[in-house]
């Protein structure tokens, strides 16, 4: 949606610190997560999950779980009818197995009882007889012709000829004449590059509170979003969208790994088959075996670059595991890798294989950070090779405003050129650097997302106002909203209170995901508030007799519309409230919409690392993120999105990892094992917002949440290159793989 | 197995529960003593959101059992704020947008409040090593390092 009127750029309220509206709640312990929330007679549900990383279920028997003391109900996968469409059916036999379990950890029965420990009696009494199969974790065994079959038949129609058996869909983006592309170059490297799954690694494990009975049912669960686990669940347990209700608690992160549903059909299920409340919370070593974490990946990608700078070709084949059910982000990925370039030839090809591992879930920007590590890792490979400064190289084949993307429609207002000259312009580029350390670079790009959207504003009889939204607030979005909401109605933010609802009292809302709901909420509000202006201005010209075009709004007043109108005193949004009920009611705005024009962002990181010599431990220790926010709302939460997903992306560089023994079987289930960065493995990290405006949006907003992720693992290996002189060619680079490189080049 | 009485202090209250054996110090506040401000991350002691503080100690309270309270002296960050006047410490992480999704929060305040207690003015490495234990996804720590400075910073009425 283009609004006809330039976007706003002078603003009160928006672009201001303001405290959050749930930050006491948070600080003092009050604020409800998913595991807060009991209700009276409530069971306690755990889950049974496969020890075998592929094994065919030949039987179970529930008989002696059901008949312990304290256990009310024992559900298998035959508790639950097999939904027609592929999809569902895939949600639901993911969330407990159906004929086979498929990867380590992939539930197979579920118990409610009386308390924990009667639950977990309950699940050693359950007796499943396996017929272990041959099973294959590894993104490229994954691919082979010969490999052990995930599931049988699951290969769309995108899939060439001669595709191993567990590739599910083919992707292929580009344009222009690669050969001839290549023939320009001066330099042409090709490289290959492997990357292990990383796990969003929210604090907050999964957990839901269900009660089901009579055909209806009551969900509250830590969501990124209700309204799709409404519609999930009711697809499953076979009943219509109206009769759940799901009500989303606060939520402890979820990054993406909160999008869809794991545990939560169980608990209805169980629920409905005891008759009582069921609580679920899994245990963290249920969230690493059993939810999202995000695809591991095998790519190869061919730059041609002439000796000053300009890369006349890129090539890209991208291969990546999402786990046991098929999956499409090699599409986001291959449609990434090369987003950040104006190339008159580039394609990317993209495969999606099956694989004995959990099925991958959303991860902030899914699919584009190890992309974007391939190819910014050889662009910067060739400015070594040629003596380039990585800077110029980048600035010099920057996409731009009109550019062709790599992946097909032509960029509008981008921010790419003013990020890359911001990072150039800034002390941190060109700070002396001390021994073994070195400095790297990398761009990033995401999509963002706009989406169905429906926002409620109600104005109170005191001139306050109450919004209501549906989508969980992950990052700080209610003080974004309530910002847009008194700077569109012109009063003060803390006359604005935001409120979630459940799934019943608003449309229907997408997920919390895609970068999209500072945007499209935030798009919404502004329109629901233009709306309750309308109402008021006609409620005020009925007050002075006047016509509703001769009443305008200004700073939270209606006023007359010059000397023409009338000679009125200005009308306060409360005084307008307070006489609501004899001018024709309450007074509301409401907006619903499926928005576009989210507005691509770009970001650029600089990374300087030290990397000890005795250990190959590397060490960051100095961070900037460059990232044009379209306009930031509120620009403490915008520099943590930018800090928050830099560390998350330094943890998938250096450290993070699925490691899969040659049993199929998860080694590291623990935040002990699978470590992610904790303070004292960091610097402070650097922000500079940059504001190019996103003409999609009124105030210019632009998503902010995943292209942080992006860059950072491309930045830690190019400037790892440049501090030891090796260079990996796979993540994480962790200190006995730099060690041992370092080792062998002597 | 026979449940245990436990008689304990949390945040200045006597406070009486019953509670199995093997239940663990978090699960006992939490479902026990209804004070849902500790959180369970891991249940292994490497998250630190179950952070409160025993005996003057900061502990992992789902390393540690209900009965193990007996006569304890427990704070939690239910006991941080006054009336409704926060602790510079909660304050400082509104004021700095310390906190993000929030779970780590009450875990991360209840340890970097026992740290200001022994060291009024930390260095920034300081902080950092003290809070090791306290894993955040969202904010990169940035923001939770400077709230803490502000905040020491404010009590001792710099």
């Amino acid at each position: 949606m283009n609004f006809p009127a330039k976007t706003k750029t002078d603003f009160k309220v928006v672009g201001t610190r303001v405290a959050r509206p749930d930050g006491v709640d948070k600080v003092t312990g009050r604020a409800l997560y998913g595991a807060d929330f009991s209700v009276p007679g409530m069971l306690t549900g755990r889950v049974l999950r496969s020890p075998h990383a592929h094994a065919r279920i030949k039987a179970i028997d529930i008989s002696a779980a059901e008949a312990l003391a304290g256990v009310k109900a024992v559900i298998t996968s035959d508790d639950f009818d097999v939904p027609e469409d592929d999809f569902l059916r895939d949600v639901q036999d993911n969330c407990i197995a159906r004929g086979k379990a498929l990867y380590h950890g992939h539930a197979v029965a579920a118990v409610a009882a009386k308390d924990a420990e009667t639950a977990r009696a309950a699940l050693k009494l359950i007796k499943v007889d396996y017929e272990v199969l041959p099973h294959v974790t590894d993104v490229d065994a994954a691919m082979a012709a010969d490999a052990p079959v995930v599931q049988e038949g699951r290969a769309d129609e995108s899939v060439p000829e001669g595709c191993g058996p567990n590739v599910t869909n083919f992707h292929e983006f580009g344009h222009g004449d690669l050969e001839a592309g290549f023939t320009k170059a001066d330099l042409i490297l090709e490289r290959s590059f492997k990357t292990e799954a990383t796990h969003q690694g929210y604090i907050e494990p999964h957990a839901c509170l269900a009660t089901m009975a009579d055909g209806r049912g009551d969900l509250w669960c830590c969501t990124q979003g209700q309204f799709f686990v409404r519609e999930l669940c009711a697809g499953i347990m076979g009943m219509e969208a109206s009769q759940l209700r799901v009500t989303a608690s606060e939520i402890g992160g979820g990054f993406g790994g909160k999008t869809t549903v794991f545990i939560e059909p169980l608990a209805l299920a169980l629920s409905r088959k005891s008759n009582r409340p069921v609580k679920i919370v899994m245990t963290r070593d249920e969230v690493f075996r059993a939810t999202g974490p995000t695809v591991s990946s095998s790519t190869d990608v061919k730059i041609g670059m002439t000796k000053d700078g300009r890369i006349t070709a890129g090539d890209a084949q991208l291969r990546y595991q999402g786990g046991a059910f098929p999956c499409q982000t090699v599409s986001f990925g291959a449609q990434a890798a090369f987003a950040a370039y104006d190339l008159e030839a580039v394609r990317t090809q993209g495969w999606n294989a099956l694989a004995n591992r959990p099925k991958e879930a959303a991860y902030r920007a899914p699919g584009a950070p190890v992309a974007i590590y391939a190819v910014e890792s050889v662009v910067d490979e060739l400015c070594q090779e040629l003596g380039l400064d990585p800077m110029e190289v980048r600035l010099k084949n920057a996409a731009r405003d009109g550019t062709k993307a790599s992946y097909g429609p032509t960029f509008d207002q981008i921010g790419l050129v003013a990020t890359l000259e911001a990072a150039q312009a800034h002390p941190h580029y060109t700070a002396p650097l001390g021994e073994n350390q070195g400095r790297g670079i990398s761009c990033g790009f995401w999509f963002n997302f706009g989406g169905n959207t429906c926002v409620s504003l109600n104005l109170n009889n005191d001139g306050t106002v109450g919004i209501t939204e549906g989508n969980p607030d992950i990052g700080g979005s209610r003080a974004s909203i309530s910002m847009m909401a008194a700077e569109e109605l012109g009063i003060p933010y803390d006359k604005v209170r935001t409120v979630i609802t459940d799934t019943n009292s608003l449309g229907h809302n997408d997920v919390t995901d895609g970068s999209r709901v500072t945007f499209a909420v935030g798009l919404a509000t502004i329109e629901a508030a233009r709306a309750a202006i309308q109402v008021m201005c006609r409620r005020v010209a009925k007050i002075w007799g006047i016509d509703e075009e001769a009443v305008y709004w200004e700073d939270g007043y209606a006023k007359p519309s010059g000397p023409n109108a009338g000679n009125f005193d200005p009308m306060s949004i409360a005084e307008i409230a307070a006489i609501a009920s004899e001018t024709g009611g309450p007074i509301a705005g409401h907006h619903e919409v499926n928005a576009e024009g989210a507005g691509v962002s770009f970001g650029v990181h600089l990374a300087d690392v030290e990397v000890d010599p005795e250990t190959g431990a590397t060490k960051v220790v100095r961070y900037t993120v460059f990232q044009d926010a379209g306009k930031a709302v509120h620009p403490d939460y915008v520099e943590g999105q930018m800090q928050g997903g830099s560390v998350q992306g330094i943890g998938w560089a250096l450290n993070e990892e699925y490691i899969y023994g040659e049993d199929g079987k998860l080694q590291n289930d623990g935040f002990l094992d699978y470590r992610v960065p904790v303070a004292s493995d960091l610097p402070m990290i650097d922000t500079v917002i940059l504001e190019i405006p996103n003409p999609g949006h009124p105030y210019g907003v632009r998503g902010v949440g995943e292209t942080s992720i992006v860059p950072p693992l491309a930045a830690l290996s190019n400037a790892v290159s440049r501090a030891a002189g090796i260079r990996l060619h796979e993540l994480p680079m962790s200190p006995p793989k730099i060690l041992k490189a370092m080792m062998s080049k002597g | 197995m026979k449940n245990i009485h436990v008689s304990t202090t949390v945040n200045g209250d006597e406070v009486e529960f019953v509670c199995p054996p093997n239940e663990t110090l978090l699960d006992a506040l939490r479902d026990r003593v209804g004070l849902k401000g500790a959180k369970e991350g891991c249940g292994t002691g490497d998250c630190g959101a179950c952070t409160v503080e025993m005996n003057g100690e900061i502990v992992c309270s789902c390393l540690i059992l209900g009965a193990e309270a007996q006569d304890a002296e427990i704070k939690t960050v239910e006991g941080m704020s006054t009336g409704d006047a926060l602790h510079a410490l909660q304050q400082s992480f509104i004021d700095n947008a310390a906190l993000q999704c929030g779970i780590c929060t009450p875990g991360i305040l209840v340890a970097a409040k026992t740290l200001l207690e022994r060291n009024p003015d930390p260095s920034e490495t300081e902080i950092r090593y003290w809070l090791a234990g306290n894993l955040c996804r969202c904010t990169g720590y940035d923001k939770i390092i400077k709230a803490v400075q502000v905040a020491a910073a404010d009590m001792r009425g710099a």
